[in-house]
Parts: C-alpha cells; structure tokens; sequence
C-alpha cells in the first residue's frame, strides 16, 4: 500500500516535471471514490498531502472544523475543543493511511449513522444551504466540504499523530 | 462491521451514554426570586424512549449564566415581559379593544397555565397553533388589530409575559386525538438528517446533550425556557427563531417561522420537555 502511494506519488512528480506546467493527475471525483470496508487506499490527488496545512484545516472553524468535535492534545493552541467524537491522539496507531482516508472522506462507510459529516460527498443531502446563509443551494453548484488536496493534507496531519 | 468499526462505535457510545448527569451538568436547583420553584429535572415522558430524565437547558449553562436567571431584577428578558404588560392592557385596532377586555388584568391570572399546553389543537381551525399564532388572531379577529410578525419584538415580547404568567407550571401539552398527525410529523422532522453537514436535532440533542460541541455544551434542547434571552444576541429569542439556527447550523435550509413543519415540530420538541416547568423568559449565552 505505502509503496503503491510512494510509486503514485512519484508518478506524478515525473509527470509534471516533464509537462513543466505544474499540471498534476487530476484528482478523483467525489462520486468516483472507491472504498473498501470504508477505506480509501489511494491518495485522492495521486500526491502526498502537508500534515502542516492538514493541522491548519483540522483546527480552522471555516474550513475543517474537525475541533468542534475531536480533541488533540498536542494542538494546546486550539481552543474549546468538542469531545463528540473520541480524541484523535494516537489515530495513526489504531487506523492505517487509507482506512483514515476513508473516514475523512466519508466516515459513514466506516462507522454506520455515523454523526462525522461526510467530507469528500456532493449529493443525497436534504435541503442543503449556501454554506451557513439558510440560502436554498441548486444541487450542482455543491461542492465538497473539502477539496481533494485538504482531504489529503488533513490525512498527512492524522498520520503524524502517533503515541506508539 | 469490522472490528476496528466496532470498538470505536462502543466507544463513542459509551461517552454518549455515560453517566454525564454528575460529569456535565450542573448539580443546582433553580428557584426564581427566591419564590418559583422551577422544575429543572423530571422522569421522561412515556413516549420519549430515548432518555429516563429530561433536563432543563439551565443545567447545561455556566454558574454566571445560570445566576443572571434567578432573580428577576437581573434577568434582562423580563424588560420585554413589562414592555408586554402595557400591550395587554392597550386599546388596538377598529374594534376598540385590548387584550385586557377579553382576558381580565393579569392579576385576575386567566392566562397562568396558557403556556404550559401549547401547542395545541385548535378546534375552529382544524389544525395545531403556536401560542403565537393564537395571539395573532386574536388581534385580527378581535380585535381588529394588524398581525403582528410572529418573529417580531412586540410578539416575542407577549409571548414572554405569558410564559411568565405560566412560570413553575410543568410542560403538558397534548399529543393524542386530533393533535397526534402533527405530533408525528414532528418526530419524523426531528430525526431527519438536514444540510451538507447532514444533521438531525437527535443528533446533537439527543445522542450528545452533555458533551461539547467546540465551546458550546449541548443541552437536551427543550423548549421549557422560551423565550430565552440570549446574552449573545442582547435579545430574546423566540423557539421557531432558535430552530432557525439550529437547522442554519447544519448548513441546511431551515424551514419558515410559522410553517407548518415547524409547529408540528414545536409540539414535538414541546412533548419531550414535558413534565419541566415554564421558566420564560430564561437566560441562556
Ligand atoms: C459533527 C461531529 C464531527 C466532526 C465535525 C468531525 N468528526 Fe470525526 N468523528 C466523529 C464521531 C462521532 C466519531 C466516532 C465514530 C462514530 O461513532 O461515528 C468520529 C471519528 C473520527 C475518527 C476515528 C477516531 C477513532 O479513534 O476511532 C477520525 C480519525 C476522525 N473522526 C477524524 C476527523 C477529522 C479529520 C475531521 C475534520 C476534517 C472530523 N473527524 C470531523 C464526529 C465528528
Ligand atoms: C449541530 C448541532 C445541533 C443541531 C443539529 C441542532 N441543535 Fe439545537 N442547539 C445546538 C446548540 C449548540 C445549542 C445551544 C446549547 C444548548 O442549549 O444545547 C442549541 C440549543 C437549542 C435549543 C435551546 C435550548 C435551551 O434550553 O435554551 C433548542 C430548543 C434547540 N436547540 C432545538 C433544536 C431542534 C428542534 C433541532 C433540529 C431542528 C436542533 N436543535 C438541532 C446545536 C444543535
């Protein structure tokens, strides 16, 4: 799996070098993502992500948000964190790569009902709203919550949160 | 399921169902002005499966949140409760009348108990009615007044005086006979799963009250309290307008104050508090 990853990732980095236009693959459509057991084993990007823009998207209110319901205890800088879900230290000890993707992607292929909001998902909602306004959104205009390089970039942030 | 699945599924159920009552909420009881005892834990309703105890808000509020709520001198909703004391007593609309000739003065206390069992059934109309919607038509029918905006200061305001009229009085509003299909209708919006963040009332309210969600303590979200003053805001909020957030919050389409959804939704949530008293206007942050 890390070497299907690192191989991809190299892939890429060629791809572009050669193009010399910093076009990379283009990442994997919301409705195209594969799951297995609710895991996701490539990277949505065919790159890796930046486990320090990860914490950013992880902790920042307007983007992520995953702190209105997790807490990590190396992140003391953040404030108020929720405990709806359970604490995210060690993460990277309990799940694999792409058993993480796959929860951020959409946590509810990996804990059934989950209440984790579905990250990388644009259709099935009901009455869903232009961001925070209670404005009707026209179902082609939704967007992911987020795009495929934070998915990867908060991926990269949980796999550094290791105890072991 | 697999086997990771599984532990962390236990696992955030047992923080949902822990014993939170010591852990998360206060140990306090409330008794306004040292005179109305408010009850702010009672045994759950028949119908609510969910929980054996209901809790009031209040005991998921801050000590200071939860003092500015004792006495009326310092609670800053009780402004608009006297603001709807002069209304009750003023003469509006062709007919010449206030709303003092058909009810009496407030001391001949007509309307204690009003609150406690709206919504409710309206036999005239063949629907159920918010407290706010039967204020409206007795300024219009009887009164000849114009509607007030079921959202607006002068409403909420009256809306509070009768809450007050009604405090320490426990919640007991019907949901059998005629006013059963709504009531259904509000369980079933109540569990619906709304907006891109795809949450239901249950979610927060039920699955998490007691747990924290970023700086905010999710209480059962009963509507015992309504109006509720919220520091935040500096204004007292009506219930429709705190469901209005709540859904806005999901980044959801909420529904319209005064829909059909969420009345039958208000008679639903109102059904689950049943049993804690009225203690309008509260304070809330
Ligand atoms: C509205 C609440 C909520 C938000 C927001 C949220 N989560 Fe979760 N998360 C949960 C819950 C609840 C669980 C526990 C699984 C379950 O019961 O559904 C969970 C589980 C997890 C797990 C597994 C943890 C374990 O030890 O089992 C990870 C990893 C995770 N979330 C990461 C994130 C990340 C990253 C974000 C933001 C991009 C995020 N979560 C946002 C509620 C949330
Ligand atoms: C994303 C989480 C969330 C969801 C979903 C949600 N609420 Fe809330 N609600 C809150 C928070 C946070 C508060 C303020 C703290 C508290 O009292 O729980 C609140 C407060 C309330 C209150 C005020 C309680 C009091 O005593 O002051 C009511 C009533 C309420 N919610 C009803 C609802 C209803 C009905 C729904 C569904 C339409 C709903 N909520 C959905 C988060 C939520």
């Amino acid at each position: 799996m890390k070497r299907a990853m690192t191989a991809a990732a190299a892939a890429c980095i060629l791809a572009t070098g050669f193009a010399g236009t910093g076009v990379s693959a283009s990442p994997v459509a919301p409705g195209d993502v594969v799951f297995e057991d609710g895991a996701v084993a490539a990277s949505l990007t065919g790159m890796p992500g930046d486990p320090v823009a990860g914490a950013e998207i992880y902790a920042e209110k307007s983007v992520g948000n995953c702190v209105s319901c997790h807490a990590v205890s190396t992140l003391p800088d953040v404030q108020f964190p929720g405990n709806i879900g359970p604490a995210l230290d060690g993460a990277a000890d309990r799940y694999s790569e792409a058993q993480l993707r796959g929860i951020v992607t959409n946590a509810k292929m990996t804990f059934d009902g989950s209440m984790m909001p579905s990250f990388y998902k644009v259709t099935g909602f009901i009455r869903p709203g232009i961001g925070f306004t209670s404005k009707p959104i026209a179902p082609e205009d939704i967007t992911p919550l987020l795009t495929p390089e934070q998915i990867e970039d908060v991926v990269a942030f949980l796999m550094t949160l290791k105890e072991q | 399921m697999k086997f990771w699945a599984y532990t962390a599924l236990a696992g955030a159920l047992a923080i949902a169902h822990a014993p939170l009552a010591s852990a998360e909420m206060a140990e306090d009881e409330l008794v306004i002005n040292d005179d109305i005892e408010i009850v702010t834990k009672a045994p759950a309703p028949a119908h609510l499966g969910a929980f054996d105890e209901i809790y009031s808000g209040w005991l998921f509020r801050s000590e200071d949140t939860r003092d500015v709520q004792r006495d009326d001198f310092d609670n800053p909703g009780m402004l608009g409760v006297e603001s709807a004391m002069e209304a009750w007593d003023s003469v509006e609309g062709t007919a010449g009348k206030a709303c003092s000739d058909c009810h009496g003065a407030l001391e001949d206390g007509q309307m204690v108990g009003v609150r406690a069992v709206y919504p409710k059934w309206n036999e005239n109309a063949g629907e159920v009615w918010t407290l706010e919607q039967t204020i409206n038509t007795c300024r219009t029918e009887r009164m000849g007044a114009e509607a007030w905006g079921l959202n607006s200061k002068d409403m909420t305001n009256m809306s509070a005086l009768m809450s007050y009229e009604s405090r320490g009085i426990p919640m007991n509003v019907a949901i059998d006979g005629p006013a059963q299909e709504t009531w259904e209708k509000g369980k079933e919006i109540y569990y619906t799963r709304y907006g891109q963040l795809e949450l239901a009332c249950s979610n927060c309210h039920e699955d998490h009250y007691g747990d924290w969600i970023r700086a905010d303590h999710l209480s059962q979200g009963q509507t015992n309290a309504f109006p509720s003053y919220r520091l935040k805001d500096a204004a007292l909020v009506s219930i429709q307008n705190r469901f209005k957030g709540c859904i806005r919050d999901t980044r959801g389409v909420p529904f319209d104050i005064g829909s059909p959804e969420f009345t039958a939704l208000e008679l639903y949530v109102a059904s689950r508090g049943n049993g804690l008293s009225v203690e309008g206007p509260s304070v809330r942050n």
